[in-house]
């Protein structure tokens, strides 16, 4: 029993997302992050989009790309303090930004994929970061109600993918990848290499490919994978 | 050796709190410096939130990994022994109290141990990335900052005036002119830097100084 071939051309993978689309992106600074997902999203226009990622990468890389286009109407993220640009639209109220900590936010995506409703915590407690959120008293003590967070798509970047799906990452290029591959109703996985089926030893599979819906294969990387220039 | 400035002697004396068998993560900016300070022998755990445990060295961009960096940005090379992990599983060592230290930089810190590093409003907004987790849930947290701004103002308060990062989290800062420890019952001046006075610290600093009777060790 041979199992499903999910690898698909760049275009159509992306031409899946519309309009007003939730779409999570891997990626923490250039590590892990989806560039050639991204460059087509760029490429075809969808409006209206809610980001989201980690960072927003730096001026001129990556998710820049979607905020200069004018393509983000929403972002949801920990920090933007490597992209002045980021900063900026947000000042001028261009767009929204939700502030996250971050091992908050890494939680709020992991839950939804575990395919729970949130999770209780006292993370940001006494601090502007728990206004307006939900209070639990749970075994005694005080904690706050932190939702799961889902969307409509993933963008995510992976070392290695065989056709189904089964994914590995490199290094400090995992960080959000594997939670949102889980967290979003269709998964679009790019891959640096695709290896036929078993060619990625079982117990080494980082994100199993019951999670992953599209497997589109890399050319050779453009240059904004590489080492950054400071 | 030559002489050491101010801040490379706060450096210096912070390291010498990374104790052998520690596991530790060290903010971005100034606590990242500190381990210019710390023994290459001394076994010690390095933890940086984007997804590994066992930092080394930072390398050269002719012999970095385009897909190893810190959580600051910088290229780093791992040590034998290192691990990658995702994002919810980083968060989760730091929250399940796996970290024994960490240190921080400060816009503020008060008496009581509030810490404010990530927001300044209507000047600098850009999110509090890591910050909350670490200084809430690491065992214990090391402040590292100048005793005063760039205007002369004092950056230890008796509250805070900026939005907080965490409340009560702060055991220890480290400054250009002293050591202090944060306790229940106060502020406590621990040492004091080569050549500032006493006097000097009281006047640089915004809350009450418990000053012990015995002379201060000085670093």
């Amino acid at each position: 029993m041979p199992m499903p071939d999910k690898t698909t051309d760049l275009t159509g993978a992306i031409a899946l997302i519309p309009d007003a689309a939730s779409i999570m992106v891997g990626g923490f600074g250039v590590p892990g992050t989806p560039f050639c997902l991204i460059e087509e999203l760029v490429r075809q226009g969808q409006k209206n989009l809610t980001i989201i990622k980690n960072d927003s990468n730096e001026a001129g890389m990556g998710v820049d790309w979607l905020l200069q286009s004018g393509q983000v109407k929403k972002l949801i993220t920990s920090h933007i303090g490597l992209n002045p640009n980021a900063v900026r639209l947000m000042n001028e109220g261009l767009i929204e930004v939700e502030f996250v900590a971050q091992g908050i936010l890494a939680e709020r995506i992991r839950v939804a994929g575990a395919g729970l409703m949130g999770f209780v915590t006292d993370i940001g407690m006494g601090t502007p970061l728990a206004e307006g959120k939900q209070r639990v008293i749970f075994e005694g003590k005080e904690g706050i109600l932190e939702p799961a967070l889902k969307a409509d798509f993933a963008l995510v970047h992976a070392d290695t993918a065989d056709p189904f799906g089964n994914l590995t990452f490199n290094a400090t290029a995992r960080n959000f990848n594997p939670l949102i591959a889980m967290a979003a109703r269709c998964t679009i996985a790019e891959a640096e290499r695709v290896v036929p089926l078993g060619k990625i030893d079982p117990g080494h599979v980082q994100t199993p490919a019951p999670f992953v819906d599209h497997v589109v294969a890399l050319p050779d990387l453009p240059e904004v994978y590489g080492i950054v220039e400071r | 050796m030559a002489l050491l400035n101010a801040k490379e002697r706060m450096l210096r004396r912070a390291a010498k709190d990374i104790e052998a068998g520690m596991t530790v993560n060290l903010g971005i900016g100034l606590p990242t410096q500190v381990m210019t300070y710390v023994s290459k022998d001394l076994p010690v755990c390095l933890h940086s939130e984007n997804g590994i445990a066992g930092v080394g060295a930072l390398v050269t961009k002719d012999k970095a990994d385009r897909n190893l960096i810190d959580a600051g940005g910088a290229y780093i090379s791992p040590v034998p022994g290192a691990s990658y992990f995702d994002s919810a599983v980083s968060f989760a060592l730091v929250r399940s109290g796996r970290l024994d230290l960490t240190l921080l930089g400060a816009f503020e810190v008060a008496a009581n141990g509030d810490l404010a590093n990530w927001i300044i409003p209507g000047r600098f907004a850009a999110g509090v990335g890591g910050a909350i987790e670490l200084a809430q849930k690491a065992r214990k947290v090391g402040v590292i900052t100048t005793h005063t701004d760039k205007h002369g103002n004092p950056k230890i308060l008796e509250r805070c005036t900026l939005p907080l990062t965490a409340i009560n989290c702060v055991d220890r800062i480290y400054t250009d002119m002293a050591v202090c420890d944060i306790t229940s019952e106060g502020l406590i001046l621990k040492e004091i830097a080569e050549g500032v006075s006493v006097e000097d610290v009281v006047n640089a600093t915004g809350a009450d100084l418990t000053i012990p009777g015995a002379p201060l060790p000085t670093f």
